[in-house]
């Protein structure tokens, strides 16, 4: 009688054993699929960008990416105008935001009293969150006439017959323009890159800091020397990771870079960026070359983007690998 | 017992409204495309909703969509600024008729100057809008305004970025008053402007543009221009008078233009009446010669002919120009042909 039943046992444990193995099959393939459905979406935009863009490529060659020609009713087009107002903003932007995030990053890590720390921090990541179209709005409206009135003047007066700067301050004040898209840029990923550095501020061990301090260094020599030092692959990544966000920013930059299709020395005049000309341009567009050069476009952020995102998370994953120093 | 009669009551009001809205899905319809109209469809449809119950559902995707869309019959209607050619029409199998008119209006910011008081000829606005004159006291421009105290200032013109029927209108006029700015800025929906120009998305966009910035020249439909409250430039038509835009002048210019052809979209630009406004536009629906269900065919008919009819009071609140009564007669006997 007990060899059956504990033959029935077996049976049974074997029986739940392989239902478990079935389950984690399941369970295991089901989100691997999830997983190849991001990775296969990314790859079909990549193929179905190239394909879309195929006839302007053929048509203009490599010389796309550096002819400063963008003409829809001679059908010729080169996307340099649109990467230089792409890459001016996004650096000037940086340059803008990488001093102010570092100083906010520090503060709140450093010398912020404690019960400040949530607050501010909440309020930052919070700045986070605004949609971009607010801050296009509130820059054309609010931002570029004050601009206009009182900082382009005195800029102009101050800098205009500087050698070589002065031109970079030339043309009339009109508020909008290349330096106003960059400066409302950089106040759209100060909170992303402020975040990132003091997330990474905070890994540093407090052993290390504490010993600085006690052998009499300044908090200054402390974040010189210290701080940074040993978090400077996560600073970079972060300040990437903002740069990937200027360059492909398309609404707010869309309302205050003003629009035109041309490289203007002046940081006063209007310029275009890669995403503002196919927010203008993608919902009336001549079908043929206009459509395909403006997927060309798009293929071409893709790949900018592309290389900064991954060089960032490159460096991001080195910093946290490093943590455990 | 009344919460059970309530109850009672309420559910047979849904099974009636379920009833009600089975029913009359046949005879909703859907259509896409200009921007420009969207504001009066939806107006429209709401009104046409209230009268007879049937849904209108229109989405302002822009004219190149709405003419995508009704070339792949995914819509039942489709609303377009620039009219498809005959040979187009006869292609894709469509009856066009033109719904309500608009007018493009050149609008200003120069301190000291009024609304009306600049006047403008179509050579001089195309060199202004070219980028060959410069400077508001130019004499090309103190010519034709003795009297005028035209300031030193620089001209910033202020484009549409996005593309778009208004600047498809705006430049087709100014290239057919000079040949320099066909050559340089060109005609379209998209076009080349001057290196002193600055783009706005959209006619707010544009509006606000003139509105911010010193010594601004710009083009915005009729209506965004009287919304936003903004100074006009009195222009120059064909009969030698300087005409500020108005309902009035712009319904002229269609007055005197031939809607007997094919399509039924002549050319309202420069029209030589004595008060048109010379840049007078209209916007078109198109619609399928012969569909795939009827009853949606004789819905869009239904609510044309109502719209042209009842909505003349609507179109003008909101800035368009109704259709001169002889043209609406002439669009429904068109519309006959809708099957």
């Amino acid at each position: 009688m007990s060899e059956p039943s504990a033959s029935a046992g077996i049976d049974l444990h074997a029986k739940q054993v392989r239902r478990f193995r079935l389950q984690d099959m399941f369970f295991h393939h089901s989100t691997q699929l999830f997983a190849f459905v991001v990775l296969a979406s990314l790859v079909g935009i990549l193929v179905s960008l190239a394909i879309e863009a195929w006839p302007s490529l053929k048509a203009f060659g490599p010389a796309f990416l550096w002819t400063n020609v963008w003409s829809v009713p001679d059908d010729q087009f080169g996307a340099l105008a649109a990467i230089y107002g792409t890459v001016t903003t996004s650096v000037l932007a940086l340059l803008i935001a990488v001093p102010i995030s570092f100083g906010i990053a520090l503060f709140l890590t450093e010398t912020c009293p404690v019960w400040l720390r949530r607050p501010l921090g909440t309020a930052i990541e919070l700045l986070a969150g605004i949609p971009s179209i607010v801050y296009g709005i509130w820059g054309l409206f609010v931002f570029a006439p004050l601009f206009a009135e009182y900082i382009q003047p005195p800029l102009q007066a101050v800098l205009g017959d500087v050698p070589v700067i002065g031109r970079w301050f030339s043309g009339p004040p009109i508020g909008v323009g290349i330096l106003t898209a960059s400066i409302v840029l950089a106040l759209m990923i100060i909170p992303f890159i402020a975040s990132v550095m003091r997330d990474v501020f905070e890994t540093v061990p407090h052993v290390l800091k504490e010993s600085a301090y006690g052998v009499g260094c300044t908090t200054w020599e402390v974040v010189r020397n210290i701080v940074l030092p040993y978090t400077r692959v996560g600073v970079i990544g972060g300040i990437m990771l903002g740069l990937g966000r200027a360059l492909g920013e398309t609404m707010a930059v869309t309302f205050v870079i003003g629009n035109a299709n041309r490289i203007n020395g002046s940081l006063f005049a209007p310029g275009t960026s890669i995403a503002s000309t196919l927010a203008n341009e993608f919902g009336e567009a001549d079908p043929g070359l206009h459509i395909s050069s403006l997927f060309a476009l798009g293929l071409v952020l893709f790949v900018i983007t592309f290389v900064v995102l991954a060089i960032s998370r490159w460096l991001i994953s080195r910093s946290m690998g490093s943590e455990g120093l | 017992m009344i919460t059970i009669n309530k109850l009672a009551k309420g559910s047979l009001a849904v099974a009636m409204g379920l009833a009600f809205s089975v029913s009359a899905l046949a005879a909703d319809i859907t259509g896409a495309g200009s921007t420009f109209a969207y504001a009066i469809y939806t107006k429209w449809a709401e009104g046409y909703q209230a009268k007879t119950g049937n849904k209108v559902n229109y989405q302002g995707i822009g004219s190149s969509g709405g003419v995508k869309q009704i070339k792949a019959k995914t819509v039942d209607f489709a609303g377009s600024d620039a009219p498809l050619k005959e040979e187009e029409l006869d292609a894709a199998h469509l009856v066009q008729i033109p719904t309500v008119m608009g007018g493009v209006t050149i609008v200003m910011n120069v301190p000291g100057i009024e609304s009306g008081k600049l006047k403008l000829d179509g050579t001089t606005t195309a060199d202004i809008f070219r980028g060959a004159i410069t400077k508001w006291n130019d004499p090309a421009i103190a010519k034709l305004n003795p009297g005028v105290a035209l300031p030193n200032l620089a001209i910033t013109v202020a484009n549409r970025s996005d593309g778009s029927g208004t600047t498809y209108a705006f430049s087709n006029y100014l290239a057919k008053q000079s040949m320099a700015f066909m050559r340089e800025v060109g005609a379209g929906n998209t076009v080349n402007w001057p290196a002193n120009s600055v783009g706005g998305k959209g006619n707010p966009g544009v509006a606000a543009n003139v509105e911010k910035i010193k010594g601004t020249i710009g083009y915005v439909d009729f209506s965004d221009a009287v919304k936003n409250n903004m100074k006009f430039v009195a222009l120059k038509n064909r009969a030698g008078n300087f005409i500020v835009p108005s309902q009035k002048s712009v319904a002229d210019a269609a007055a005197g233009a031939n809607f007997k052809v094919k399509g039924m979209a002549p050319d309202l630009l420069d029209q030589s009446a004595k008060n048109a406004w010379p840049i007078t536009t209209a916007t078109f629906v198109l619609a399928y010669e012969k569909g795939a269900d009827a009853a949606k065919q004789k819905a869009v008919v239904d609510f044309f002919t109502w719209s042209l009819n009842n909505g003349q009071k609507e179109a003008a609140e909101l800035g368009y120009v109704a259709l001169p009564p002889s043209v609406v007669k002439m669009v429904e006997a068109e519309m006959k042909n809708i099957k």
